[in-house]
């Protein structure tokens, strides 16, 4: 048996079919993850995220520390409750992890980063940390997450907040989240729909989630969760980036920040693979055969192969689609070899589908 | 517990076999679509091929995985579920029923007796239970 979120009990209550998820008890499915996935385009769902690993960072020099140790950088946050996409490097310029870091307010950030690299974070935020002083880094054991997410997710959950709370909600920009009392909310997530991440101590949690079930929102697995980030082209550690790829080649240079001379971990090999030029692109594949594209599968084109970092079936499509890395500058057809046979595949632009619409119709494709 | 029809004849592989006068019907178990869930896409046999007993005849794949689906008895293709084509669903919905993958004709009746039973199915998927 694996680590258990406070959610465990819920998630049997509601049928939920569990997998090891990076040493966690996790929900795949409550049953089918295609409805699952429909769900959340269409109306509201809430996925289970307190495997997620929250580290507050406080102190005179909490931000001098955020601005060596991340590739985005957190000047950037100048309101409070702001959220902020990056990565972590090494000195490669490889990928420890991404993660969001939100500004709270002044000398304290909240940062979530992944469960199954949680260690070998905690171990990297603490070296990074040596060298700054009045900094504390404190990792939140003591907290619990659910992301409700859909069109609807905001005004089905609203109504649960207290009447102060509900204020704050309903004029919360995207990418902004609010500090309350006994918990905090932000409108991010990680599926292409708009709605909230709430964050609150791991004893309440079970109470909110019973709530939102009230409220007809409805429990949704990690199943669903990954075919909603590939269709919105989010990145997905491990998967598509890792300590041996750079930013540059995983489609995320967006969020590293070297326009100024700040100095942080990995600048050096970023700018030397800049000058060199970068050799690989970050794309999306549609499947134009039947057939369904995986993980790891050969792309062929014309300058060379590349390779599927994630594929899967796309419920909203009802195709076949993929992130995958290929040569630089590649576009048009190419070919996927899956089970000895080749495939066509074409190439097109990240996110497939956005806000419950097709991101391909609008370039005018045939889908 | 999913559903094991005690009429039938399986493949550890999860497959199932109906046998009616000379022809068999072929399709796959409902713990088999259980395990893979959400069905996305069937690769069946195409009508005429001649197959051996453990050949791999198609693939069916859910959203999460790919599985080879094999031959259980040798024989030809007689009929295939087009259907599965457009409605792999079908599978999850009805895996005994309209689920079903295709029609074979039985060239050698004793390898029917190499098929496992109802309950020794069941035993074999306990421990996925």
């Amino acid at each position: 048996m694996g680590n258990q979120t406070p959610l465990y009990q819920c998630h049997l209550d509601a049928g939920a079919k569990l997998v090891d998820f990076a040493g966690w008890d996790m929900p795949i499915n409550y049953g089918s993850q295609i409805t699952e996935h429909e769900v959340v385009r269409t109306d509201a769902g809430m996925f289970d995220v307190s495997h997620m690993t929250v580290v507050d960072v406080s102190g005179s020099q909490a931000k001098a520390y955020l601005q060596h140790l991340l590739a985005n950088d957190v000047a950037r946050l100048k309101v409070e409750g702001k959220a902020l996409y990056s990565c972590m490097l090494n000195e490669q310029g490889g990928v420890i992890d991404d993660l969001i870091v939100y500004y709270l307010r002044d000398n304290f950030y909240r940062v979530v980063i992944n469960s199954a690299t949680r260690e070998k974070d905690l171990a990297w935020l603490a070296r990074q940390a040596e060298a700054f002083s009045d900094l504390n880094t404190r990792f939140r054991d003591d907290v619990a997450m659910i992301a409700v997410q859909g069109p609807c997710a905001i005004e089905k959950a609203i109504p649960l907040f207290g009447e102060h709370q509900q204020q704050v909600l309903a004029q919360l920009a995207r990418f902004q989240g609010a500090e309350f009392d006994d918990c905090f909310v932000a409108r991010t997530g990680y599926t292409g729909e708009d709605g909230f991440e709430i964050l609150m101590l791991s004893d309440q949690i079970a109470d909110l989630w019973d709530r939102l079930l009230a409220a007809g929102i409805v429990p949704c697995g990690l199943g669903a969760r990954d075919t909603l980030r590939l269709e919105a082209g989010m990145n997905l550690y491990g998967s598509d980036m890792d300590e041996t790829t750079s930013p540059l080649v995983s489609g995320l240079s967006w969020t590293v920040a070297m326009s100024d001379d700040r100095a942080f971990v990995g600048r050096a090999a970023l700018e030397a693979e800049k000058a060199d030029g970068v050799k690989q692109s970050f794309v999306g594949l549609l499947l134009m055969d039947k057939g369904v594209l995986r993980n790891h599968l050969r792309v062929v084109t014309s300058a060379g192969d590349g390779e599927i970092t994630s594929g899967s079936y796309s419920p909203s499509l009802q195709k076949s689609i993929a992130m995958a890395r290929v040569p630089a500058g590649v576009s048009g057809v190419v070919e996927v070899e899956v089970r000895n046979k080749m495939l066509q595949a074409r190439i097109v632009k990240l996110p497939f589908v956005r806000e419950g619409k097709s991101m391909l119709s609008n370039e005018g494709e045939n889908v | 517990m999913s559903e094991v029809p005690s009429e039938l004849k399986f493949l550890s592989s999860h497959e199932w076999v109906m046998v009616e006068g000379d022809i068999a019907t072929i399709g796959v178990s409902d713990h088999a679509q259980e395990l893979l869930g959400d069905l996305v896409y069937v690769e069946l046999p195409d009508v005429g091929d001649t197959i051996a007993a453990g050949d791999s005849v198609g693939v069916i794949e859910s959203v999460k995985a790919a599985s080879d689906t094999y031959a259980p008895i040798s024989g030809e293709i007689i009929e295939v579920n087009a259907d599965l084509e457009d409605s792999p669903e079908r599978i999850n919905v009805d895996p005994y029923g309209d689920g079903w993958m295709y029609k074979m004709s039985i060239e050698d009746a004793e390898e029917l007796e190499n098929l496992l039973d109802a309950a020794a199915y069941s035993d074999s998927i306990l421990d996925d239970e």
